[in-house]
């Protein structure tokens, strides 16, 4: 009796396999086809299909909205920062939002579909543009691209093969962060996020994502450069292998790691973290909540992001998209977000309607020498982005293993 | 009139098959396709490959997801320490269950058991979330509640991590220890105590004689639900863990850039229950829940 029983649940669990496998069969195909046109390089044709053409008419009435946390208020994180009310008011697109906290985050939620545009980093905008997830972005009904800075444009994880895959929003670096309580001098280097005898051992903190080997690359490019690592994003296996040794030797001084921005801003403001990896709104918000925190970026250089808004390749939002990136990226939107975030605002004219007129001289803005040393945020691949062409570098997803590996 | 009426009954009394299949099909479905369906999906997901550069899934077939699972120690390890928060966390939900399920069911006032069930009931009311961040500042070293009462005993707190895990879980986990238990000794009848008592047993003699034997079935279906929804929580690591981590959190961490590898790892606490359900099975426990 129970065999018959064990075997009716066999024969059962067998043909469900089966349909499973036979409903993703369509899906497979599309998917082969664009890794392959990822490998190729120079695709024939432009992945996500062709750019909306215009022109942009009503909004359809809602828009989702996948954002870093900070880009999108509406009022309720504070409610003198609210930038979606206004959009909301003047489109009648009904913003709805959801925060991610890693770029991988990013990703996934984006291939589970229904948002209609999403905030994407470096590391996230070639893998949903080769995922066929985004789709090209027509820069003539965007007004706003205009003022853009140009060394924002265009640039290798915003575009592919000279066509724009979306709008810039800004660029920041990641900062070295300490509660003033616990540190009492004022730090400008990793070492003590990295090195062994650190006296803050127990109480640092790192970024919790395989993004954050880059982090241990930029520090070893300056305190190791017989490695000749030129791009943190470009590892070679000894350079990949030298970086995760670092993160190894690092974990033993971890107290917790982060990617919960919230969670950063507690640990930090209550000083059960003393020091690490940080963002400046996290600075910020530790600061208004009455924290001892001081954030600086460190002179070994730093990793960093540089944001684009993208557009979901099959929304039936495009109304509200176009309005919303146009929005974004307009002067006095993007002022408003580049100072609640604490980051360079993309739009040259923006630095002219900030509250805090030296707000663009404080971050940067348009400073091209500051951001030398600043290394956005990329996707490693097989080919080495540095141009390399003699060693195969470490891809992604071996990025990942590593780190699940090292966080086990 | 009579006779529609009869007629229509008799199609269904005529057609039992039909009248069964008809009741069944929606939670069949439901418990095939929904369940069984998902959790095959998952196995088979776990011989897949990924796209090195988007990471998407290629469907082909092979073995690398669980060589490298069964390669690397550090996952090995992970698997090691989650069980043993799992068991750590059930044994402690039993220390504190059973005498409390006792006094509720045994020593308390009749007319109080409702009470006190509601106030058992009560943390369940509450998100999850909201409990797990106030363990988080309850936990928090140095300045944190329970380092504040353990100062002047010269101890430092748990503080984040493999402790602060346990702790939370445990605290979560509890009510669902306490109810099986609690409705375990409240049908233990009191002629058996009686009796062992008339015969001369001691209280512990009869604890162990009587009552343990008696509730022993709702301990373990206290416990399945204990071990296995400790088993599989990654939030709490996340949260209070510091930089400890579980098994869930590895599942999370590469489902993103691995999904095939996080099904492998995710068949692993499947594997790991069925295991135990097989062994509570052995003990005969689960035919009298």
């Amino acid at each position: 009796m129970r065999a018959k029983r064990l075997l009716t649940v066999a024969a059962v669990s067998v043909s469900t396999m089966v349909l499973v496998a036979a409903c993703g069969g369509s899906s497979s195909s599309s998917s082969s086809g664009s890794s392959a046109a990822a490998s190729g390089g120079a695709a024939a044709a432009t992945p996500g299909g062709s750019a909306f053409a215009g022109p942009v008419g009503m909004g359809e009435g809602q828009l989702n909205i996948l954002a870093w946390p900070g880009y999108v208020e509406d009022g309720s994180t504070d409610p003198k920062v609210d930038w979606v009310t206004q959009f909301e008011k003047d489109t009648g697109c009904q913003v709805n939002l959801k925060t991610f906290g890693t770029s991988d985050e990013a990703v996934k939620l984006m291939q589970g579909g229904g948002w209609d545009v999403v905030s994407a980093s470096g590391d996230a905008t070639l893998r949903l543009i080769y995922g066929d997830l985004v789709q090209p972005v027509n820069t003539d009904l965007v007004p706003s691209y205009a003022d853009i800075f140009p060394d924002l444009k265009m640039q290798k994880f915003n575009s592919v093969n000279g066509v724009a895959y979306g709008i810039p929003h800004g660029r920041g670096a990641n900062l070295i962060m300490w509660n003033t309580d616990k540190v009492k001098t004022p730090l400008d280097s990793w070492a003590v996020t990295f090195d062994p005898n650190s006296p803050y051992k127990g109480s640092v903190t790192a970024y919790d994502s395989p993004i954050f080997i880059a982090d241990a690359a930029v520090y070893l490019m300056a305190t190791q450069p017989e490695l000749g690592i030129k791009d943190p994003y470009a590892l070679d296996k000894t350079q990949f292998d030298a970086a995760m040794a670092l993160l190894t030797q690092q974990k033993e001084l971890i107290g917790e790691y982060w990617s919960d921005y919230t969670k950063a801003t507690q640990a930090f403001e209550s000083g059960s973290t003393a020091v690490g990896t940080s963002w400046q709104v996290i600075a910020n918000l530790a600061e208004a909540d009455g924290g001892h925190v001081a954030a600086a970026k460190a002179k070994e250089g730093a990793t960093g992001w540089s944001d684009t808004w993208m557009i979901a390749k099959d929304t039936p939002n495009i109304n509200c998209a176009y309005k919303w990136v146009d929005y974004i990226a307009s002067p006095s939107v993007n002022a408003q977000v580049a100072e609640w975030f604490g980051e360079a605002p993309s739009n040259s004219k923006a630095c002219d309607l900030t509250t805090d007129k030296n707000f663009c001289t404080t971050y940067h803005a348009g400073d091209t020498e500051y951001w030398k040393d600043v290394y956005y945020w990329n996707t490693p691949t097989t080919a080495c982005l540095d141009g390399r062409t003699d060693v195969q570098c470490i891809p992604y997803s071996e990025w990942g293993t590593a780190w699940t590996a090292l966080r086990s | 009139m009579t006779t529609t009426t009869a007629t229509h009954r008799g199609f269904w009394y005529r057609h039992p098959g039909l009248r069964l299949g008809g009741l069944l099909t929606a939670p069949m479905a439901w418990l095939v396709v929904v369940y069984l369906g998902s959790l095959a999906a998952l196995f088979l997901t776990a011989f897949y490959q990924v796209d090195d550069f988007t990471g998407q899934v290629v469907r082909s077939f092979s073995l690398k997801n669980f060589q490298n699972l069964f390669t690397t120690s550090a996952y090995y390890q992970s698997v090691f320490r989650t069980i043993s928060i799992a068991v750590l966390v059930t044994i402690l939900c039993l220390v504190i269950a059973v005498p409390l399920a006792f006094f509720m069911a045994r020593v308390a006032p009749r007319n109080w058991r409702p009470v006190m069930v509601a106030l058992v009931l009560t943390p369940l009311w509450a998100s999850y979330l909201v409990k797990v961040y106030a363990w988080r500042s309850m936990l928090q070293p140095e300045t944190g509640v329970i380092a504040w009462f353990l100062k002047p005993l010269g101890l430092g707190g748990p503080g984040y991590g493999y402790l602060g895990i346990v702790i939370t879980l445990t605290y979560l986990w509890l009510p669902y220890m306490i109810l099986p238990v609690y409705a375990g000794l409240t049908r233990l009848p009191d002629s058996m105590l009686d009796a062992s008592a008339d015969l001369g047993a001691h209280s512990g003699r009869t604890f162990r004689s009587i009552v343990i034997p008696m509730i022993f079935p709702s301990v373990v279906a206290g416990s399945i639900f204990t071990f296995s929804l400790s088993l599989g929580d990654y939030i709490t690591a996340q949260i209070v863990g510091g930089k400890v981590t579980m098994l869930g959190n590895v599942v999370q961490q590469t489902y993103v850039t691995n999904l095939p590898f996080a099904a492998a790892v995710a068949t692993l606490p499947v594997i790991i229950i069925l295991l135990y359900l097989l062994a509570v099975r052995k003990t005969g426990a689960l035919e009298n829940v």
